[in-house]
């Protein structure tokens, strides 16, 4: 890797892990302890079940709140701070920037869930006294949970560095939910006709598809995922978070900066 | 002017003392009631809206609906409550969030069917849940078996009861008593053997410690039921016999037709009264019996449930 990437990409570690990030993996492990203590005395038959939702559910939309509230800050905080100048005014390209930014950001995310995992795995044991070789599914939905952080990430910088930190965590959080329901959007698309019909297609293929990102009810049921899936969600996430890194890049090389 | 100590120490203080306060006033508004009871409200009773509205994250809010359904029922049970409006849509919720939750259908199916203050008194409901469950995991042995339950012992249509245990025998890895309980259901309808069985394959599949206490619960009501027959029995012979009533066991046993003194699922000795009647000692312990009690018993509102381990 290019060398001033991966500085970059590592200095934007170092910030997060400073901006007390790591912080709520503490939040996490009071949940899953709490959650695995509490719904055995509260409920039935769903010890397993809850800690393997909550868990993935958890690592998911912690993932998701940090990538859009740290991605959001990742260029207007440098333009603040004008610290972006002094990097600049060095020998690093824009383009650099912006993907040490990304990666620095991803890596941190990486990191959160290999940690908020083992407090899945931890929990799981704790309340079924072992593991199976089902649980091995957890482990993909734990993957597909990185892809969506990915492609959020992307998006979160992608709006950053054209507009301000409050707009963009409007538009990255809406495009969230809204990629949620992409499969629908889909399903409206083939209800209509005519240019409504184009445009509901093409705004439904624009969009981040989340919805086949998510299989944590498939995994609590010890069900198997196709290795297709896998292979597709794969080439899927990293499509469109190079192609959200390459608007961010295009957007930032011609973003006026005095 | 204070020093920074002063000042933290001041609003440490006031800090407790406020959050003192506001737990005392807050009992003393629980203590009005004034408040409406929050477990008979269902703020969004579509299941699809609320699927949408979970973001993709519908399994977890189905485990805090199954969650709702079981404090939901547990709490109207335990108070002894005869209408359980909720239970029906709360359990609809689950379900469809989650249609591979198994035991929203088979508890949830346990929950709606018996009569109050067991149930819900809402069989038909149960069969619709359970059926929904069975199209939804056509391969689980358990909820075909839950499907023949309700039908015997809560809908007494043995013929329907008989074709569901069947439909489950025919599932792979089935019990091996639904085989048995498909026969006997069709041709010892309503008898005391098969009621048996079936409360006995409960307490054997199931790894919940309070539907294992239920059914212990009901199998040592079976026992008692025919242990009283069977005393009562030898006292209508004895009675023949030597043409006047038993004052206690021992002269039952004097006449060789009892040995020891009977005694019931918990060890302690049945009462003989007015030489003619078999009652237990004490009656509470032993819900769903429907022999060994006084005449005018009431049972109590909740049943109590003895632990099995």
């Amino acid at each position: 890797m290019n060398t001033r990437i991966g500085l970059i990409a590592a200095n934007t570690f170092r910030e997060a892990v400073r901006d007390r990030v790591l912080y709520n993996l503490i939040a996490f492990a009071l949940l899953m302890s709490g959650a695995a203590i509490l719904v055995g005395q509260i409920s039935i038959s769903i010890e397993r079940l809850v800690v393997v939702n909550l868990g993935l559910t958890a690592v998911s939309l912690f993932g998701i709140v940090i990538a859009i509230f740290i991605g959001i800050g990742l260029v207007s905080k440098e333009i603040d701070r004008r610290t972006l100048y002094t990097v600049l005014s060095r020998p690093v390209r824009r383009w650099e920037f912006i993907v040490g930014k990304f990666l620095g950001l991803a890596g941190t995310l990486v990191v959160n869930t290999v940690f908020m995992a083992i407090g899945v795995f931890g929990a799981l044991v704790y309340v079924s006294h072992r593991l199976q070789a089902s649980d091995g599914w957890l482990l993909v939905a734990l993957y597909f949970i990185v892809l969506q952080f990915l492609i959020i990430t992307a998006l979160a910088l992608l709006f950053s560095s054209f507009s301000s930190p409050l707009l963009s965590a409007v538009f990255a959080f809406s495009l969230f939910v809204i990629g949620t329901f992409a499969e629908d959007l889909r399903g409206f698309a083939g209800l209509t006709s005519g240019a409504v019909r184009w445009l509901a297609t093409g705004a439904a293929y624009l969009v981040p598809n989340f919805s086949a990102l998510n299989v944590i009810s498939s995994v609590a049921h010890e069900q198997g995922v196709p290795a297709q899936l896998i292979l597709y969600n794969t080439a899927y996430a990293l499509l469109y978070t190079t192609m959200a890194v390459c608007g961010a890049v295009l957007i930032f090389e011609r973003r006026n900066l005095k | 002017m204070r020093t920074p100590r002063q000042t933290t120490v001041i609003a440490s203080v006031l800090l407790v003392i406020c959050l003192g306060g506001s737990v005392l006033l807050l009992r003393a508004m629980a203590g009005l009631g004034t408040q409406s009871p929050l477990e008979e409200v269902l703020y969004i009773s579509s299941p699809h809206a609320l699927k949408r509205m979970s973001l993709g994250y519908e399994a977890l809010l189905a485990d805090v609906y199954w969650t709702r359904a079981v404090q939901y029922f547990g709490s109207k049970h335990h108070a002894g409550a005869r209408d359980f409006r909720l239970l029906a849509p709360l359990l609809e919720i689950t379900t469809r969030l989650d249609p591979k939750l198994l035991v929203a259908y088979q508890y949830g199916g346990n929950f709606l069917a018996p009569q109050p203050p067991e149930g819900a008194g809402m069989p038909q409901a149960a069969i619709d849940l359970i059926e929904q469950g069975i199209r939804n995991s056509p391969d689980d042995w358990h909820l075909y078996y839950q499907l023949g339950f309700v039908y015997y012992m809560d809908l007494h249509d043995y013929e329907r009861a008989a074709e569901a245990f069947s439909r489950g025998a025919a599932v792979p890895n089935a019990h091996p008593y639904l085989k048995l309980l498909a026969a006997q259901a069709a041709e010892h309808a309503g008898d005391l053997p098969t009621a048996r069985l079936l409360w006995t394959t409960t307490f054997e599949s199931t790894t919940d410690k309070s539907i294992r206490a239920n059914a212990a619960a009901h199998l040592r009501a079976l026992e008692v039921d025919e242990e009283v027959s069977a005393l009562e029995s030898v006292i209508a012979r004895y009675r023949q016999a030597t043409g006047h009533a038993p004052v206690s066991f021992s002269d039952l046993e004097k006449a060789g037709m009892l040995r020891g003194t009977p005694r019931d699922p918990l060890g302690r000795p049945y009462k003989l009264v007015a030489g003619e009647r078999v009652e237990l000692a004490s009656p509470d312990d032993f819900p769903f019996v429907n022999k060994g009690t006084p005449p005018g018993y009431i049972p109590p509102a909740a049943p109590k449930i003895l632990p099995t381990d």
